[in-house]
């Protein structure tokens, strides 16, 4: 591990005003990841998990309310002056987002918003040099015909394509940090790999630290080096990626993992976690996962257990010792139905 | 796109003598006597010289005559002759509508600067005392009849404080600039006379303001509106994430994606205002197409009723078409084909 980490995230909450006061939906998560490194994060839709990383770049409505800390590269981003952040976004850290066809601006071209992103930080480029970088970029994540394709819109531009222009974009001025916000989603299945093989090509290249934000457990897998599984707003479980995956204690996160298809183990039915995430606007007392988990005890629903190391990763779980010994009573029972 | 353009033009004059014939009709099937206007009172029970008019004018054939003939005139370019002016309508019309077309395109100018101006400061500065102020000063501009703002206006400016002189295009006694494009305003400009353009302007301002006033309304709240619908887009996350200012991603960002609802409807509302200045024309006494049509209307003037109803179609298939390459222009995801 080096020096001072590239990304450091402390007690990070973010709340909306809502009818009956400010509604959390960011509840205090700590994430850290150093410079080169791939951090998943990783949670269903509502976790909260593209609200941090949002706040932490001022990127959400000006009604929110960010707290807690968030430093980069050693500079404090909650509470930033506008002017100030805006010199780091698009700069040092780059931005992908879900769905590329709307995240392009439809009535621009794309080399028109590529070279916008380098305009912004190099206000002193010549027209031609710009041009040149915006046509060196798109090569560089493999756009065939870049010559042609610079002065095409958004439409005319295939999904798979758009997300690499898309890349192209947040990869315009050599950032140290990526945000990938669900960055292959709206993809198909097939373009879905390259996009990935893509993103951890050049970010291995270019030593780019990248947050990895998504639903599916599968896309970080390859990728990442730690995990952080988010659910109601918290982190509930984070390690290494080999420790979620193969000793993962939150029974949330083995729900994941078995909802998870795998080719190896053909099965009738594809498993899925029951229930549905808490809303924000009405969540439960104690354990967010509570209501849905098959192990919950009284306890459970009465204290919000915060995350501390159990076996190999730390875990928000009152129970993680004991599914870790996978022995006791009804832990030993859902273990004996296969359901763990 | 220029296929298409030119098969649009192409449709244009058969559209027009589809509304001349619909114009024809509904003016002829109306109860009342256009005589009154050809006669005078005290003749009318003369039956002589009443039979006389009406094969004068051709008010004596059957419609279904009068119909043919009038098409035929039209498709030749000749609108007939007025009733009440006794000259032929389409010169009538060549020289109102010039004063018509420089009191909407002035007007135009004021509502569409103002507009754009006040409904960008309320999108960005929104739910501000200013946010608030623009918006009831817009609605008002829409909601009051011009019958009343432009009385009040006209006694407030003009007679009160005398900045403007009073009604008609220029002073009683001034000559007309030479026409050229017809436009007192530019007319002069072009005859190279500073002081006429200054007089021709300053009888310009206050109906062009009164009437513009309406098209701020409207064009300032169409562009706050869709402002604010852009600048929810993700098009404009994406521009914050680049580290773009809340300047460049009003300008850069939204505006040009707001502006595709608003030309829509600034085509339409040039191109209504040609005869729907009628009230500022009147109160103005502005020698234009609206109050033509006015006159014309009350006396049952056929030809001039079919002249001025042609004028009107005519506006709106141009700012139609004008509106159509415009926004394909600003739309890149509209494909003309041809």
């Amino acid at each position: 591990m080096s020096a001072a980490p590239l990304l450091e995230i402390r007690d990070l909450r973010a709340a909306f005003p809502g009818p009956h006061g400010p509604v959390e939906a960011v509840r205090g998560i700590d994430l850290m990841l150093d410079a080169g490194e791939v951090l998943g994060v990783v949670g269903e839709s509502g976790s909260g998990k593209s609200v941090a990383m949002m706040a932490l770049l001022q990127l959400l409505p000006p009604s929110a309310i960010v707290s807690g800390s968030a430093r980069f590269k050693g500079r404090e981003l909650v509470g930033m002056p506008r002017g100030e952040i805006r010199q780091i976004l698009g700069q040092e850290i780059g931005c992908i987002f879900q769905d590329p066809l709307s995240a392009f601006n439809p009535v621009l071209t794309i080399g028109d918003q590529i070279l916008e992103a380098i305009r912004l930080h190099d206000r002193k480029i010549s027209t031609q040099d710009a041009k040149r970088r915006v046509l060196d970029l798109l090569a560089s994540v493999s756009i065939p015909q870049p010559d042609r394709r610079v002065d095409q819109y958004p439409h005319e531009f295939s999904g798979g394509m758009r997300q690499r222009a898309m890349i192209a974009m947040a990869l315009a001025n050599n950032p140290s940090l990526l945000i990938a916000d669900e960055p292959t989603t709206a993809l198909d299945v097939t373009v879905q790999a390259q996009i990935l093989d893509l993103l951890r090509q050049l970010a291995a290249e270019r030593g780019i630290g990248m947050v990895l934000i998504t639903h599916d457990l599968g896309v970080v897998a390859g990728m990442a080096r730690d995990i952080a599984v988010m659910y109601g707003g918290r982190v509930v479980e984070t390690g290494t990626a080999d420790d979620i995956f193969y000793d993962t204690c939150h029974p949330y996160t083995r729900g994941l993992i078995a909802a998870m298809p795998r080719l190896e183990k053909i099965t009738e039915k594809l498993v899925s976690i029951e229930g549905t995430p808490p809303s924000i606007f009405d969540r439960p007392a104690g354990c967010s996962f509570a209501p849905r988990c098959k192990l919950a005890l009284p306890d459970c629903r009465a204290t919000d257990p915060s995350l501390r190391p159990v076996h190999r990763t730390s875990v928000a779980c009152l129970r993680a010792e004991e599914i870790v010994a996978g022995t006791q009573g009804a832990v030993r029972a859902e273990f004996e139905k296969g359901a763990l | 796109m220029l296929r298409y353009l030119i098969r649009r033009v192409l449709g244009v004059p058969f559209l027009l003598l589809g509304v001349a014939s619909v114009a024809f009709i509904l003016s002829q099937s109306t109860k009342g006597d256009p005589l009154s206007a050809l006669v005078p009172e005290r003749m009318m029970n003369n039956p002589e010289i009443v039979q006389a008019v009406e094969a004068q004018w051709g008010l004596d054939k059957p419609l279904p005559v009068r119909y043919v003939v009038y098409m035929k005139n039209l498709v030749q370019g000749d609108m007939g002759t007025s009733f009440n002016t006794r000259r032929p309508v389409a010169r009538d019309i060549a020289e109102r509508l010039p004063a018509t077309l420089e009191l909407v395109v002035a007007a135009m100018i004021v509502g569409t600067t103002l507009g754009m101006a006040i409904g960008l400061l309320s999108a960005r500065f929104r739910h501000s005392i200013f946010d608030n102020a623009a918006r009831g000063f817009a609605l008002l501009g829409s909601s009051l009849p011009i019958f009343w703002s432009g009385l009040i206006m006209l006694y407030i400016f003009s007679v009160q404080l005398k900045w403007t002189p009073g009604t008609g295009r220029l002073d009683a006694r001034t000559q007309a600039p030479e026409g050229v494009t017809g436009f007192y305003t530019v007319d002069a400009l072009l005859a190279g006379n500073g002081g006429l353009f200054i007089e021709a302007l300053s009888h310009l301002a206050l109906p062009a303001l009164v009437l513009g006033w309406s098209v701020i309304g409207i064009v300032a709240r169409l562009v706050r509106s869709s402002l604010l619908d852009a600048l929810g887009q993700d098009y404009v996350r994406t521009a914050r994430a680049k580290g773009a200012s809340d300047r460049v991603v009003l300008i850069n960002h939204a505006l040009r994606n707001a502006l595709i609802p608003v030309l829509t409807v600034l085509g339409f509302t040039f191109a209504y205002l040609i005869t729907g200045a009628v009230l500022t024309e009147a109160i103005f006494s502005w020698p234009g197409i609206g109050s033509y049509a006015v006159s014309a209307a009350r006396s049952l003037d056929y030809p001039a009723i079919g002249g001025v109803t042609i004028v009107g179609a005519t506006a709106f298939l141009l700012a139609n078409l004008v509106t159509d390459i415009a926004y394909a222009w600003a739309n890149p995801r509209i494909k003309v084909s041809g």
